[in-house]
């Protein structure tokens, strides 16, 4: 425990409102606290930089799922368990169901939140890509209001995101229009459970006789953060499915991700399987029809 | 040298007992069942949540206690593994991991415990599969998990009034 | 008379306690006054300590502040030579390497404390691989980097090249390994003038602690106490590294006049510590056309890191080990054990033996091929028999039935169908299947003069109450060790189980039985045990307060009755070699081990050609152990060592920067989950060894020996990679088959 802890303050709001007056009075003088399971790694390493923080666990306002006609709406406190425990929520929209299951082990779906781990935008973050696909909007919400963006928009480098100091993810909404179609994730890990991937791909499709009509390919561990690979989307709508399109898919790809080599993998490896893992996709839709 | 704050009065339940202490907000839950409260049958394997060593119930659920700050836990109920047994009378789980070799050092047994409690309270007829799963974020270098799965399957047995 | 316990899967002695929570760890003690301490380590891998800053704005006067200057004995942690020194001074050889001790109440400012610690070095040219090494582009110890080499020759290899139809030659490399104990190090000193020093912590032999504080403090050995607290996993990683630790409580402790706790965090243990010895294995195999060896030449080199500490036991054991269970006329092997710029590298399971039969057991698959034999085949046509001779000369003089071994673990696992199936069915599949194994064997107890070295001595004492008490320095350390002296206790004594106690392993209390390494508890500290418990009953018959036959009332009523009229009743034994077992230091010949553990383990796995991923499918273990004394503790040590093995072919990589491991996380040091290993079939033939208690023999560190190769050759026969370098990651596998490719 590698961090002088007095230094550190972690303040409960009772509500919303008194939390968003704290992070407006002071801004980017407070952070957002949710579940810990990414911040707490960073205080026993002796890492976590920032020093006061707001306890925004216990907020109800930032919790439960709901759900209408045209959305599933999803409070930013929603934790994995949450994910997996809602009865409709493998039938809609079953690749964040996949993602949820995948992430560590129980005790870190029962205390990770869709939101915190939105936030701590890590390159290598295993919901992200399932909610890229499924064109996942987010509600920000400050004392000044609250406006709603489209997730694909949200990250626009490594941990630089379209968040103000002053603002809390509160909602995360997947439009139910965007459910059905072929759909597909594939994490590739370090080894089978509690892993951090290497690559990690969700796609989702709708193929009309061998047409694909439309098509969404998000990736992550493979660039700066979490992302849409929108030039490789772009070589496959409209096209029709089958080896020739698949290999121009692949030859996209490679332009647009740009990945890395660290301690867990290589560039080359994690190129690789970006395009076996988009040729299982195509494949597999191709199978369906 | 950074400035000191203070530190927080904490309510809470652990093993059915109301617990009142002290503690720095951010103040890991391991080291206040350990060092606060005196319960050091939890504990720590890496602090980093990835070895599950220091798992214990909070509010029903599974939880890396490495990983929880103290101020999170104000009103919740905590079990950790000295809430298991009943006096003397162990938990089956507890029974069969020292009878079909579930422990064997022993330092990860109180958070696998748990962790294969919890599995059975929510699901009391989980498939081996299933309890690779349940059980995949409690990492054991000893036992190579077969007599673990093993263990848990008996108890399983032992809980359904078979065997 | 008790019907006798060995054999039979008694309740554990150490149960209770580990899953109530209740079991004592070293973390788990606290002292009034205690301070907490850490180390401050050397941000370079060599050079000359050219200033210690101390930062401003930290209150110092209320810290402990130790360096080299205060060590009042030898500045070195006694092991074998006295190299490694306890605190650097003016020098460092390694990342990591410890400076600066601190200690304070408050765990937090601590912290502050060590971070405002800063140790300039002035560097100097480090070097990092075995290669760099032997070229001596530095020398960094010594004359010539060599900590050790060893030759062993049987007969005359290079007359023999002549004779062969076929000569195969092959290069391995197995890379280092992290012990990975959940329980991290930890010991807590107590130091006094007058009473000299005592050390409770997470420990496998309390007696090397102890010499290594008496030299480190000039201190009489009735001076020093250590005690084991309950040991949460050690495979070796605690075997030398503990005395570090200890020296450092203790120094502290003695610089304070407090309690001292120093508890490493994970990061720490990991790049701190000792891990496996990297290897770098090169084969030369001579063959006649029908599949008989003539020749074998074996180079293997093991990197030691920066200081001798084990490295020569370890090139021994690695050395013994490197010719396999095979019958060979011509045999040499040139070993050597060099020094690099990385934390020295220590015990873990095995000690040499996982890297030597690694690579044997992937050459001999690459022979076999060569050859247009089948592997299974190539090994039947030279598995040893018992009066052939070992690469070392030791002459077999047990029953082996290698071959019996190698049928019963391919019937138990299905191997021949399943070769002929995945060699059919793989063709074009984006999912590959592979079945492979390995033939191995594992020599129990120290080598060769080893045992005789240690002397060990185990007492076995009869308490008030009519109850006895057995003496050890072995500690448990989840192999269950208290359980299987209790069992060989309670039927040596012909009483019940329940009736013995073992000793906590404490030096003011227990003699010196050895470490708890090399697989030596059972076998040798064992029947140590089990002599000393004869010995005791042959006294109480002796006295005439016990007939020849009794019952347990009548055992525990004439221990009462003993003790009561003559006082303490405690019989000693102490280790003497088995007669015939000659071993020359000198020649490095003869019986390198009393007796050897046999076994032949098959590995199924299945391999995505999408993500390169390999998943261990199915796993069969079958070795010869002589009596097994506790059949659920015996198979929970081949399941735990194979899933180690598993850890060590496939996913654990330490990945090194300039000598230091940079994947000092669980997050990033990836060792098996529940997902990652299958279920695990374990069988056992007995073939009782007349030396060893009820005739069993050690088997801790068999199973991590053929894991990994067995693994690797299963995926060699899925992908048809030669595959010879172990860990294979998925990126490995990639860069392998895409290398076949091209």
């Amino acid at each position: 425990m590698r961090s002088f802890l007095p230094a550190y303050a972690l303040e409960t709001p009772r509500d919303l409102s008194t939390a968003l007056d704290r992070l407006a009075g002071d801004p980017g003088e407070w952070q957002p606290f949710a579940g810990g399971t990414d911040l707490m790694v960073l205080l026993d390493a002796g890492n976590l930089t920032h020093r006061r923080f707001l306890n925004i666990w216990g907020l109800r306002e930032l919790r439960g799922i709901r759900q209408d006609s045209d959305f599933v709406t999803l409070g930013a406190l929603t934790t994995y368990t949450d994910i997996l425990r809602w009865p409709q929520m493998q039938h809609e929209f079953p690749l964040l169901c996949r993602a949820a299951r995948e992430t560590g082990g129980i005790a870190t779906q029962n205390r990770g939140t869709l939101g915190g781990n939105i936030a701590n935008a890590s390159p290598a973050a295993d919901s992200p890509p399932a909610l890229l696909a499924y064109d996942a909007e987010l509600e920000l919400v400050s004392a000044r209001g609250s406006r709603w963006i489209a997730y694909s928009n949200f990250h626009s480098g490594y941990k630089k995101m379209d968040l103000r100091p002053d603002e809390l993810i509160a909602r995360i909404r997947l439009p139910r229009r965007a459910q059905g179609g072929r759909q597909y994730y594939r994490k590739v890990g370090t080894r089978k459970a509690q892993a951090i991937s290497k690559v990690c791909f969700a796609g989702a499709a709708h193929i009309e006789d061998k047409r694909i009509v439309d098509i969404r390919i998000a990736l992550a561990s493979v660039a700066a953060f979490p992302f849409r690979a929108a030039k490789t989307e772009s070589v496959l709508r409209g096209r029709d499915l089958g080896e020739e399109s698949i290999h121009a898919a692949q030859h996209e790809l490679a332009r647009d991700i740009a990945p890395i080599d660290d301690m867990r993998s290589s560039a080359r490896y994690r190129l690789r399987i970006a395009q076996n893992l988009l040729e299982e996709f195509l494949i597999d839709c191709s199978a369906a029809n | 040298m950074p400035e000191a704050r203070g530190a927080i009065r904490v309510t809470c339940n652990v093993n059915g007992k109301t617990m009142k202490f002290s503690a720095f907000p951010m103040e890991r839950l391991l080291d206040v069942l350990r060092e606060r409260i005196g319960l050091t049958g939890t504990k720590e394997g890496c602090g980093e949540g990835e070895c599950g060593t220091c798992s214990v119930l909070l509010d029903g659920e599974l939880v890396n206690s490495c990983l929880v700050p103290a101020a999170q836990v104000e009103g919740a109920e905590i079990r950790t593994i000295e809430g298991l047994a009943t006096g003397e009378q162990l938990h089956a789980v507890q029974e069969c991991f020292i009878t079909h070799g579930g422990a064997q050092c022993g330092i990860c047994t109180p958070g696998m415990i748990l962790a294969a409690v919890n599995l059975l309270e929510r699901n009391p007829r989980p498939t081996e599969a299933n309890i690779r799963e349940g059980l995949a974020g409690n990492l054991c270098r000893c036992t190579g998990y077969t007599k673990i799965f093993e263990s848990v399957v008996r108890a399983c047995e032992a809980r359904s009034g078979k065997s | 008379m008790p019907t006798p316990v060995i054999g039979t899967s008694v309740r554990r002695k150490e149960g209770r306690e580990k899953v109530t929570g209740k079991a004592r760890y070293v973390d788990d003690l606290k002292f009034p006054g205690m301070l907490h301490g850490v180390t401050v380590r050397s941000p370079a891998p060599r050079g000359t300590i050219r200033s210690i800053r101390f930062a401003e704005g930290i209150p110092w006067q209320e810290f402990t502040v130790v360096t080299a200057a205060d060590i009042p004995g030898k500045n070195c942690v006694a092991l074998i030579v006295d190299d490694q020194p306890c605190l650097a001074a003016g020098v460092v050889n390694h990342p990591e390497e410890p400076v600066v001790l601190l200690a304070h109440a408050d765990a937090y400012l601590l912290e502050e404390g060590r971070r405002g610690v800063s140790i300039e070095i002035e560097p100097l040219p480090a070097i990092f691989s075995i290669e760099d090494s032997l070229a001596r582009k530095q020398i960094i110890w010594g004359s010539d980097n060599t900590f050790q080499s060893i030759v062993v020759e049987k007969g005359d290899v290079e007359s023999a090249w002549r004779k062969a139809d076929r000569i195969v030659e092959g290069k391995y490399f197995t890379g280092s390994q992290e012990q990975l104990y959940i329980e991290p190090q930890g010991m807590i000193a107590t130091a006094d003038r007058e009473k000299g020093i005592t050390i409770w912590g997470s420990l496998q032999c309390p007696y090397y602690i102890h010499k290594a504080l008496a030299v480190l403090f000039d201190l009489p050995p009735e001076k020093i106490r250590i005690i084991q607290m309950e040991t949460g996993g050690g495979f070796g990683g605690k075997e030398e590294y503990p005395s570090m630790i200890a020296c450092h409580a203790a120094l502290l402790a003695w610089k304070s006049g407090k309690p001292v706790k120093i508890i490493y965090d994970r990061a720490e243990d990991m790049a701190a510590t000792t891990k496996r010895h990297p290897a770098r294995i090169r084969h030369r195999t001579g063959v006649s056309r029908d599949g008989r060896l003539l020749a074998m030449d074996i180079e293997f080199v093991l990197d030691g890191g920066a200081y001798e500490t084990l490295s020569p036991v370890v090139l021994s054991r690695g050395t013994i080990h490197a010719a396999g269970p095979y019958e060979c006329p011509n045999v040499r092997i040139r070993s050597r054990a060099i020094a690099t710029n990385a934390p020295p590298h220590g015990a873990f399971r095995g000690f040499g033996a996982p890297q030597s039969v690694f690579a044997l057991e992937r050459h001999f698959d690459r022979v076999a091929e060569e050859l247009g034999l089948a592997p299974e085949e190539f090994r039947r046509r030279n598995f040893i028999r018992e009066g052939q001779t070992l690469a070392v000369g030791q002459v077999v003089r047990e029953p082996v039935d290698m071959n019996g071994l190698m049928e019963r673990a391919f019937n138990m696992s299905d191997y021949r169908a399943k070769r002929e199936r995945f060699a059919r069915e793989n063709r074009g599949r984006n999912t590959r299947k592979g079945i492979g194994f390995a033939a191995f064997l594992h020599g129990a107890g120290f080598t060769g003069s080893g045992e005789d070295y240690l002397a060990s001595i185990v007492a076995v004492e009869a308490t008030e109450e009519g109850r006895v008490r057995v003496l050890a320095a072995s500690v448990e350390m989840g192999q269950g060790t208290n359980t299987i002296f209790a069992q060989i206790a309670a039927d040596a004594l012909g009483i019940e189980y329940d009736s013995i106690e073992i000793a906590q392993p404490d030096t003011a209390n227990v003699p010196n039985s050895g470490p708890t390494v090399a697989s030596r508890t059972c076998m040798v500290v064992g029947k140590l045990v089990e002599s000393a418990a004869l010995g005791l009953k042959q006294t109480l018959i002796g006295s005439g307060l016990l007939g020849e036959r009794y019952t347990a009332a009548e055992f525990a009523d004439s221990c009462r009755r003993y003790i009561a009229q003559w006082g303490p009743l405690k019989s000693t034994s102490q280790y003497a070699p088995p007669p015939e077992l000659h071993w020359d230091d000198k020649n490095y010949r003869g019986d390198a081990y009393g007796a050897y553990a046999w076994a032949v383990y098959v590995a199924e796995v299945s391999v995505d050609l999408r993500t390169f991923e390999i998943a261990v499918e199915n796993f069969t273990a079958v070795q010869e152990v002589g009596k097994v004394i506790h059949p659920v503790l015996a198979a929970g040590q081949i399941e735990g060592g194979v899933a180690q093995g598993i850890g060590l072919a496939l996913y654990e990589n330490v990945v090194w920067r300039e000598g230091r491991m940079i994947n000092n996380q669980m997050t990033n040091y990836i060792m098996p989950t529940s997902m990652d290993i299958p279920r695990i079939r374990v069988h056992f033939k007995e073939i009782p060894y007349p030396f060893g208690p009820a005739g069993a023999k050690g088997i801790g560190e068999l199973p991590i020996d053929g894991a990994a190769p067995a693994v690797i050759n299963a995926v060699a026969q899925a992908t048809g990679a030669n595959l010879t370098r172990i860990p294979v990651t998925p990126e490995a596998l990639m860069e392998a088959l895409e290398a076949m490719r091209a």
